[in-house]
């Protein structure tokens, strides 16, 4: 059930997205998702792409600092409380968010999340039991 | 342990000090002779050859300073008829008009003979096979080395610096099992060995001689790691006579100065007071043996120190503290002074960031403002802004520590310094005063 995410470390100066994007559109690589957290000084693009363990080897042959991690991604009805009814399991099981973001899926009145949570697995498994939609990496890296 | 020439490098520090003192004596005379530059310098001091009985007397006599190599340009203190000179070079004059250097063939002799000496130093012998990526030309790095690894019987390969592919693959094809360039090249040369795909494995490699210019311990870990050598730091100056002055052995514990030809004193830059061995100053060197460019007390702006107790590999000679600085490099940040060499091992005691980093000095508001990009390593790289965050305030608070002056950290993205095949750039000052 865990999604494999991509981070890549990039400074605040023009260009540098597109260089990533670029580099995987030429290798073929898909993204389903992305986030980037920034600072004054440098930003960390988060990626979820078709093809994870290619994306991180032909990033960093490009010369990029990447790192790979395990995500969570979960679908969520998309109406008011949704997104809630899924952050209380975590709350409730003391399952800390470091971050989370949201993306456009294809499926319809779900919305779909990332989150990096401190324990992902124990994360899915309390999910899964209180009835919240866990995505299989299969279906994340297909979007 | 192997020595090129015991007899020297293990004598007794009382028979070392009467060789010394007879060759000063002499050396003194024939300056005072023959450079009326220098002669006129005694003069002003008061001092005569006569003065000059033993080596205490060292310190009566006047100091050479890089501006006199400028100011006699180009042979002004050349202490023979220059239809004895053989050789000459000149340092690349970065930071001023070039200096020149001439060599007798004696000198090329003695030069060979020191070279010699740091090379078996660290392991070579007449079965090695060289690979001088040091510059040939006027700098004295390549044809220094050069000349020591032919008087040891080893096979050199002449390949100068740089185009770094044609290096990696004859260090491979040729079995290079000792590399001499400066270390921030040998570095670069592991780098692109990785994006090459060639593995330390396929080496014959077995040490390296790095000189040229100042590199940390942690420097020295990385090169030994990524190479698997034994890397021996060696130093040297044309103005002394080139690589050659001072070596380590593969104890690792300060450089062996070849004192019979060179007698090394340190001193307060800014008193001018002789130091007691141990204490950090700038250090000082008298050749003895020269006779080309014979030069008295030159103020070489390295700062190091002296430690005149016998090594554990046998040398007896008095061995040199790994240079930590430069004098002339120092920066005066916020009146704080502060050499490059501080921030560096601020930075790799830290121990997370690699040793590419550059200092940005600038003045806004009539304030210094130090900048220090530290480039992002994959092992220091986390998908938590937190982290990173957390690795530019330690950074930032070590600096303020050790240094007293606050820095602006910025972590840059790999191979955003500029590397080069010399000497590394490690300091950007803006500032116009």
């Amino acid at each position: 059930m865990l999604v494999k995410q991509i981070s890549v470390f990039l400074e605040n100066k023009s260009g540098r997205l597109a260089e990533v994007t670029k580099t995987l559109g030429s290798n073929n690589i898909d993204i389903s998702a992305l986030s980037i957290a920034d600072t004054t000084d440098f930003g960390i693009l988060r990626l979820i792409v078709n093809k994870p363990e290619l994306a991180e080897g032909i990033l960093k042959e490009s010369g990029f600092t990447v790192s790979c991690t395990n995500v969570v991604a979960i679908a969520v009805a998309d109406e008011p409380g949704g997104l809630a009814a899924a952050l209380e399991v975590l709350d409730s099981e003391s399952i800390g968010i470091e971050y989370m973001y949201a993306f456009v899926g294809k499926t319809s009145n779900q919305a779909l999340v990332i989150l990096r949570v401190e324990a992902p697995e124990k994360g899915i498994e309390e999910l899964t039991k209180n009835n919240i939609k866990v995505l299989t990496s299969e279906e994340v890296y297909k979007l | 342990m192997q020595y090129w020439n015991p007899t020297y490098e293990c004598m007794s520090r009382e028979e070392m000090t009467r060789v010394q003192t007879e060759r000063l004596i002499n050396t003194v005379k024939r300056i005072y002779h023959n450079v009326p530059f220098f002669r006129d310098k005694m003069q002003k001091k008061g001092v005569e050859p006569g003065d000059i009985k033993s080596l205490d007397d060292l310190k009566k006599l006047p100091f050479t300073y890089k501006q006199d190599l400028r100011d006699t340009y180009p042979y002004g203190l050349f202490a023979v008829p220059l239809s004895e000179i053989v050789r000459i070079h000149a340092s690349s004059g970065t930071t001023g008009r070039q200096t020149v250097v001439g060599y007798t063939r004696r000198d090329i002799d003695t030069w060979a003979e020191v070279m010699a000496r740091t090379l078996t130093c660290a392991g070579a012998s007449k079965e090695s096979f060289i690979q001088v990526a040091y510059g040939y030309g006027l700098f004295t790095g390549g044809l220094g080395v050069h000349y020591g690894a032919e008087r040891i019987g080893a096979s050199v390969i002449p390949i100068s610096g740089g185009n770094t592919k044609r290096q990696l693959q004859i260090m491979k094809d040729f079995g290079t099992t000792i590399l001499a360039c400066t270390p921030s090249y040998a570095l670069f040369m592991a780098e692109e060995m990785e994006e090459a795909g060639i593995k330390k494995e396929d080496l014959k490699l077995k040490a390296g001689v790095f000189g040229a210019e100042p590199w940390s311990e942690n420097m020295r870990k990385e090169i030994e790691e990524r190479l698997g050598i034994l890397a021996i730091d060696i130093y040297g100056l044309s103005e002394v006579i080139g690589p050659g002055v001072a070596s380590e052995c593969p104890c690792k514990c300060g450089m062996h100065i070849p004192e019979d030809h060179f007698i090394p004193e340190i001193i307060d830059p800014v008193t001018e007071e002789v130091l007691p061995p141990g204490a950090k100053g700038e250090l000082v060197f008298t050749t003895i043996t020269k006779e080309g460019l014979p030069i008295i007390r030159y103020r070489t702006r390295d700062i190091s120190s002296l430690n005149y107790e016998v090594c554990e590999c046998g040398r007896t000679s008095v061995r040199m503290d790994k240079v930590s600085g430069r004098t002339d490099d120092m920066l005066i940040i916020r009146g704080v002074n502060v050499f490059p060499s501080q921030i560096e091992s601020v930075l790799l005691e830290i121990g997370e960031t690699a040793p590419h980093y550059l200092l940005i000095v600038d003045r806004k508001d009539n304030l210094d403002m130090l900048e220090i990009w530290v480039e992002m390593t994959q092992s220091m790289f986390s998908d938590e802004v937190k982290r990173l965050e957390d690795i530019e305030r330690k950074i930032r608070k070590e600096i303020e520590g050790t240094l007293g002056i606050t820095a602006k950290v910025k972590l840059v993205e790999p191979k955003t310094i500029e590397r080069s095949e010399g000497k590394a750039k490690r300091v950007i000052d803006k500032r116009k005063l």
